[in-house]
């Protein structure tokens, strides 16, 4: 290590030819992201290599998992107002700018993560080399927390390679692995592993002309064409996100718009913009939500069990896509129904899903490889887990874990995923009716990022523990849950979409239904949703509900079901479907619909969300708001239902309900754990987790 | 020739433990849904499945194939890898043309008798519809030429000796199924043991109407369940021989062409083997191998054989291979409970039986003293052959050796003979017996 000495998250070594190599290697993590003393202490290293003059610098990290995840997005949370935030990002701006004017070459190895603040860093440098893996990610996913690049990153990213390549990073906060990263120009070179230090040294010993855009790029930026650009950027923009609801994407092009010319207004306005999007709502919900997903996975952490083999029974659209999903997350998995009819269906919906997420023959060959149809059951004996998704039937159910038993490891998992039925029904006939737990997926698997736990007091802890690690393991979001009728999140979401119907049957148009609910911030309208579960399910769902919670199923949900429409599957339900898309009938231009429709769906489930925590459904009520929005997607720019509860005022909300139950009736009855909604966080459950 | 020995004899005894293959998938044409690995490996992992120890337990993997594709050269080794039998698992592919699913099982059993291997991984595969078009010789040196040309007077030079016939593809199919000294197709050979043995077109069109007969009765008694489904990218599964025609007679066969001898011959599509994707995998252990994992026994591989002959006379190699097994053995035709012999052609295993009955053949091109007694065809073929199921050229020697075990498990009988014809003037054969 030469004559330094190591300082604590960063050193630096300069090797006979003069080149420094600064390890990135913060203490205390397994990841590097950029702190503010982090900030400080590169800055500060920064500036003892300068005053060695070195032939050139290379920056590298140490960690196993990559270059840099990006900033600590705990610190976000701590900028307390417009000033302290554009100081913030000011600082970290002209750390960068230290980094660009290095008066000697500087170079960004790259591997693993290299995400925002950390590509900010790599962009900085003269020029990057990624490592060309497929575990090797750099992107810029600012957006997703509602702000943008904000240490320089869409100031040098969109010059160097051109508007396009630039906003669709930014825009999508998307990832893209080192060979992509060298196609589109944001990195020099993507070399495999062995080859990384060769080309840094190279690149140093002999510095090319830095990469430039082509001419075609260069022209995105021109002053004439980027009010055209800017157009077609928003119009994108808009059909993915609302202005009103997510700012940042908006304020990036208008950014860039404005200032691309010139380098020096252009930064200021990107801190500015950076400033004034993280301390508002949106952003603040946003980060919110992301911590709030960090928890969820920390739950994983309780148990070392590593699952390499599952056994999935029921190869309908949820057993065979969680088999598909669980192969597409490298573990060896077997699909047993009843007959190799019922599983080919769902080794086609594999296959798609592997050709979508690989794209390569050979990774979608070993994920096909790692999913074998299996209508003899032959994987049961050597599953570690075992998850059952046959048709929602107690005694079918009770006489497949019979036989399965015997059969099974002793350590295995045995997991439903029951939409409906209590585990207490479900387990009387194990020997050990302690291992039973719930793993219920949302449909579609691949999207739905939310799994519920389900248990109740007879479950074993260590089995919950053990099916939170599986779901961690398949990179699926734990959320404990008890096993109470539907759960946490179908138990929300059915007054919510059962109001809907209500108001469908009132001769609200089922598209402006849907239009208040997107208004809100809804990802899809709840009677389009309705129609994408199925009317059938819901109806199943709502009836089982109803007859634990009370309550009433409209007539009108029979009804379509009678009449076989049960939604998108079968060509028409509240809507009809052209080639799997609703035809949405616009209303007449004087309709107005009532002021309060939304208020009525958005209540009805609100109001649930209170019985919900008072039931203690969820172990902490933090956990609710993640559930929703990960299961749901519950307006994330809303922080969860429980934080906008509180947004929002809590007495004003049941004012508002109060109001709705004496011209509507009891369905909008508040529950009792309305006026204590404070009491439901600082009444944290005393587990010993 | 002097007569060999078994070369099974005295070495440690070579068991079958199970086996699985693949649907045999008729080629229609175009590309089938497999590669010849897909079936492999589709078959084997149920197989794998199916017993107690762990894939990375086997020896080595030996797979018979005759034209694997190009992204799957030495392909034993790349199923080895597919099957989770880890990378350090040495593996080789066998080609004996016809014949290179016996090989492959032939090899494995030297090594496990010799005390090389415990257990090992045998079996063929065969992807007849994958097989290529390739590009004409003259093609590939004028396209060799144009990349080495350097300036634009050379290039043009070289562009300008382009001829259209270059574009005509080789197809790797037909040159595959022709005798490249003899220079004959191998239905050619198949018309030459017509004329021979005097075989009349309504013989061989009737032995083909029950070689489907008896594949319709076999999958209607449930007799094939050494077939493990399939299953493609698209939703569909396949669990059964589609080349079975149910429906085949005497009249819808004669009214088909001769597509070898033309006009004149007596080989038609109908009363010859179909082309087919198709592949077998079998588990081989020895003794010790049997009690450390518990394994179950489906019989014993007792002896092994391989003969050369004419090449314009292939399809009689059975004859050639199967008598030095039965005269070493002492026995007589009475001896064998049940016979596979594949079927490349129909008018070629009546051809085998004629000669094996003959006494001049045995006498003259055997060297035996009189002829054996005639096979009973009650007990050849019982479930179908190659003419009903498809000859996947690679796949049949291991298919034909695990029917014949599943065969005499299911009647109860002890021994068995497989054989076949081998393109080029050989043949195959592999003696087989159930243990109690």
């Amino acid at each position: 290590m030469g004559d330094q000495e190591r300082k604590p998250d960063l050193y630096t070594v300069i090797d006979d030819d003069n080149i420094a190599w600064m390890h990135l290697d913060r203490q205390g993590s397994g990841t590097n992201v950029l702190s503010a003393t982090v900030l400080e202490r590169f800055y500060d290293e920064l500036l003892d290599i300068t005053e060695r003059s070195p032939r050139g610098l290379v920056i590298l990290s140490d960690k196993k998992n990559g270059f840099v995840a990006g900033a600590d997005v705990g610190e976000f949370t701590l900028l307390g107002n417009h000033y302290e935030a554009l100081t913030a990002i000011q600082r970290g701006q002209e750390v960068f700018d230290r980094l660009a004017a290095l008066p000697f070459p500087s170079v960004a190895l790259i591997h693993g993560f290299c995400l925002g603040g950390g590509l900010e860093m790599a962009l900085a440098c003269r020029y990057r080399i990624a490592r060309d893996d497929p575990g090797t990610r750099l992107g810029l996913p600012e957006v997703r927390l509602g702000i943008h690049p904000g240490f320089g990153g869409s100031v040098r990213l969109t010059p160097l390679v051109g508007a396009l390549h630039a906003m669709d990073l930014m825009l999508s906060g998307r990832t893209v692995d080192g060979r992509s990263a060298k196609r589109m120009g944001v990195v020099d070179y993507a070399v495999p592993e062995r080859d990384l230090k060769t080309a840094a040294r190279s690149l140093i010993m002999d510095p090319p002309f830095p990469h430039q855009p082509t001419k075609l790029q260069a022209l995105s930026n021109h002053a004439l064409v980027r009010p055209l650009l800017a157009h077609v950027f928003c119009r994108q923009v808009r059909k993915k996100a609302r202005r009103d609801h997510y700012p940042a994407p908006y304020a990036l092009i208008e950014l860039w718009k404005q200032h691309a010319e010139n380098e020096r207004a252009m930064m200021h306005a990107e801190a500015e913009s950076v400033a004034e999007l993280i301390t508002g709502p949106t952003a603040q919900n946003l980060i919110r939500v992301f911590l709030l997903q960090e928890q969820l996975k920390a739950l994983g952490r309780q148990s070392g069990f590593r699952a390499r083999r599952v056994h999935v029974i029921g190869a309908g659209v949820m057993g065979g896509d969680i088999a598909a999903w669980c192969a597409s997350r490298g573990l060896q998995v077997t699909l047993e129904d009843q007959s190799p009819e019922r599983i080919a269906p769902a080794m086609k919906r594999a296959y798609r899903l592997f050709k979508r997420r690989f794209k390569r023959t050979r990774p979608v060959q070993e994920a096909m490889d790692r999913l074998m149809p299996d209508h003899k059951g032959l994987g049961v004996e050597r599953a570690d887990v075992v998850i059952e998704a046959i048709f929602e039937n107690a005694d079918a159910k009770r006489a497949l874990y019979a036989g399965l038993e015997p059969r099974m490891q002793e350590g295995a998992l045995l997991a439903t995923n029951t939409s409906s039925i209590p585990l207490q029904e479900l387990r009387s006939g194990l020997a050990r009716p302690e291992r039973l737990v719930g793993l219920h997926f949302f449909n579609p698997v691949a999207k739905m990022q939310l799994v519920e736990i389900v248990r109740d007091a007879e479950t074993d802890p260590e089995v919950v523990a053990r099916a939170t690690a599986f779901t961690r393991t398949i990179d699926r979001l734990p959320l404990p849950v008890t096993s109470t009728p539907g759960f946490l999140v179908n138990r929300i979401l059915l007054p919510y979409l059962l109001e809907a119907v209500e108001l469908e049957n009132e001769g609200v148009p089922p598209a402006e239904i849907d239009r208040a609910a997107v208004n809100f911030g809804m990802p899809m309208g709840p009677i389009e949703l309705a129609d994408t579960v199925g009317l059938d399910i819901c109806l199943h769902v709502g009836d089982i509900l109803a007859q634990h919670l009370g309550g009433e199923v409209p007539q009108r949900l029979r009804d379509l079901v009678q009449q076989g429409r049960l939604g998108r599957k079968s060509g028409e339900g509240f809507y009809r479907y052209k080639k799997g898309k609703p035809v949405k009938q616009r209303a007449r231009k004087d309709y107005r619909p009532a002021a309060d429709i939304a208020d009525r769906m958005v209540l009805r489930m609100l109001n649930e969300v209170v019985a919900c925590l008072r039931e203690k459904v969820v172990d902490d009520a933090d956990h609710l708001d993640a559930g929703m929005v990960y299961g749901t997607g519950f307006a994330p720019f809303r922080g969860g239902p429980l934080h906008y509860i509180e947004t929002e005022g809590e007495d004003t909300l049941l004012e508002r309900l109060r109001d709705l139950e004496s011209r509507y009736g009891p369905r909008f009855e508040p529950d009792a754990g309305w006026g204590d909604i404070a009491g439901f966080r600082s009444n944290e459950p005393d587990n010993e987790t | 020739m002097a007569a060999q020995l078994n070369p099974l004899a005295n070495g440690r005894p070579v068991y079958v433990v199970d086996g699985s293959r693949s649907p045999f998938l008729r080629a229609r044409g175009k590309p089938g849904p497999f590669h010849a690995s897909d079936l492999a490996y589709q078959a084997g992992r149920a197989l794998l499945y199916r017993h107690p120890f762990a894939p990375d337990n086997f020896d080595q993997v030996i797979l018979g194939c005759v034209m694997s594709g190009p992204n799957e050269m030495n392909i034993a080794r790349v199923v080895a890898l597919r099957l989770g039998c880890g990378e350090r698992m040495p593996a080789f592919t066998v080609q004996r043309n016809c014949a290179s699913g016996m090989q492959a099982l032939d090899c494995a059993a030297q090594d496990i008798a010799s005390g090389r291997s415990d257990l090992v991984l045998a079996g063929g595969t065969e992807s007849m519809s994958h097989a290529p078009l390739l590009f004409s010789t003259a093609m590939v040196a004028w396209l060799a030429g144009l990349n080495s040309a350097r300036t634009a007077g050379a290039r043009l030079k070289a562009l300008a000796g382009f001829r259209p016939a270059y574009l005509k593809p080789v197809i790797g199919l037909i040159k595959g199924l022709t005798d490249p000294i003899a220079c004959l197709n191998m239905g050619q050979t198949a018309e030459i043991l017509t004329h021979r043995f005097a075989i009349q077109r309504e013989q061989m069109d009737a032995y083909a109407v029950r070689s489907h007969q008896r594949l319709d009765q076999a999958q209607k008694n449930g007799y094939l369940d050494e077939i493990e489904p399939v299953y493609d990218h698209g939703g569909k599964y396949y669990d059964a021989d589609d080349g079975l025609r149910a429906d085949s007679s005497m009249e819808k066969l004669a009214r088909l062409k001769p597509v070898f001898d033309r006009p004149f011959g007596k080989v038609t599509a109908g009363n010859s083997a179909q082309i087919t994707d198709g592949a077998a995998m079998l588990i081989l252990a020895s003794e010790e191998a049997i009690e450390k994992h518990k394994l179950p026994v489906l019989g014993r591989i007792l002896d092994s054989q391989w003969a050369g002959l004419d090449p314009a006379q292939m399809g009689l190699g059975p004859v050639h291979a199967m008598a030095p097994i039965m005269q070493r053995n002492g026995y007589s035709s009475d001896d064998i409970d049940y016979w596979e012999i594949n079927e490349a052609f129909a008018t070629q295993v009546l051809a085998c039986l004629a000669a094996w009955r003959d006494g001049e053949y045995c006498q003259q091109e055997l060297g035996l003293d009189s002829a054996f007694n005639p096979i009973d065809e009650e007990r050849l073929n019982i479930d179908g052959g190659g003419v009903a199921i498809g000859h996947p050229v690679g796949a049949s020697g291991a298919r034909i050796v695990l029917h014949l075990l599943k065969t005499l498990q299911r009647t109860n009988t002890r021994r068995g003979m497989a054989s076949l014809c081998i393109g080029g003037g050989q043949g195959g054969a592999m003696l087989v017996e159930r243990s109690e």
